[in-house]
């Protein structure tokens, strides 16, 4: 195992989790829900009455977050998205987390933040797993195959 | 009205601690999952500080029936390790390591205009509908 020191960011990564952690704990206490974007976008295509505002608002404080952080922070912090793969690797990418955060009742933030927050044995298994199958993926597309073809 | 803003601004505070932290952008959280390459620590910290502060808030939680606003404290009950917990990992985290986005940066991405965010976000859309109608038949 070798450090990537260039593009290691303790100080913005551990401020950036604190505030994930934060809104973790604002979205329990006061309205006493879990945190999980997989269940709160996907609860939202079940279109139940009265289920459906607060996914909705939930999800616009979201997107409006990269303008917000213009205002926030200096310039030179604001991260553009740079993504590796190719159209149909997305596609595919995007089938397989769509289908398994809801088949498997979350996510990074349900299970791995809220749920090892509150000790649950489920979301502990649950993180572990897609970890390990996240570093297997990596492994053959980077290792394996060498990149994207 | 009082929920609504909540939820807006939880979303929000949300959203911006994932791009402070670097998360929102695949190519780092690849290179967090790229143990035998080089390896970034990053997500580590993200998600030792968010358990950190979850850890005080979760235990405050299970003390407490009723959430601040008087309503219900929706805690998931299930204990159960089954088949769909496991499965439904090993798929997300396959998903994961393919693009290097979870459904949270991806949301972002898209808010910041990427294209492929755009195209990853309306598969993961489409791969929750067909767990929706898997769902259902499977509860006939």
């Amino acid at each position: 195992m070798i450090i990537d020191f260039q593009n290691f960011t303790p100080f913005e990564s551990l401020l950036g989790g604190i505030l994930l952690g934060i809104s973790s704990a604002i979205f329990i206490l006061v309205n006493g829900r879990i945190l999980g974007i997989s269940g709160i976008l996907g609860g939202l295509l079940r279109l139940r009455k009265g289920d459906i505002t607060w996914r909705i608002m939930f999800l616009l404080g979201m997107t409006s977050a990269p303008f917000v952080f213009r205002f926030l922070f200096p310039i030179s912090w604001i991260v553009e998205p740079k993504i590796e793969a190719n159209y149909l690797t997305i596609m595919i990418a995007g089938i397989l987390v769509g289908f398994g955060t809801r088949y498997g009742s979350g996510c990074t933030s349900g299970h791995g933040v809220c749920g090892l927050s509150r000790l649950s044995l489920r979301s502990m298994v649950s993180t572990i797993t897609f970890m390990l199958f996240g570093f297997i993926s990596v492994y053959v597309v980077r290792h394996l195959f060498q990149g994207y073809s | 009205m009082k929920h609504r803003l909540i939820e807006f601004l939880v979303g929000l505070i949300f959203g911006i601690g994932l791009l402070l932290s670097g998360m929102s952008n695949p190519s780092k959280v690849l290179g967090f999952l790229d143990i035998f390459g080089l390896w970034d620590p990053s997500l580590l910290l993200v998600m030792g500080g968010a358990v950190f502060v979850g850890l005080f808030a979760f235990h405050v939680a299970k003390s407490r029936t009723k959430n601040l606003l008087g309503g219900p404290l929706q805690i998931p009950s299930s204990k159960q390790i089954d088949y769909p917990l496991i499965i439904g990992a090993i798929f997300f985290g396959i998903g994961w390591g393919l693009a290097g986005f979870c459904p949270g940066p991806a949301i972002i991405s898209f808010a910041q205009g990427q294209e492929k965010a755009m195209a990853f976000v309306f598969s993961m859309i489409a791969g929750m509908i067909v767990f929706e109608i898997f769902n259902r038949r499977l509860q006939k």
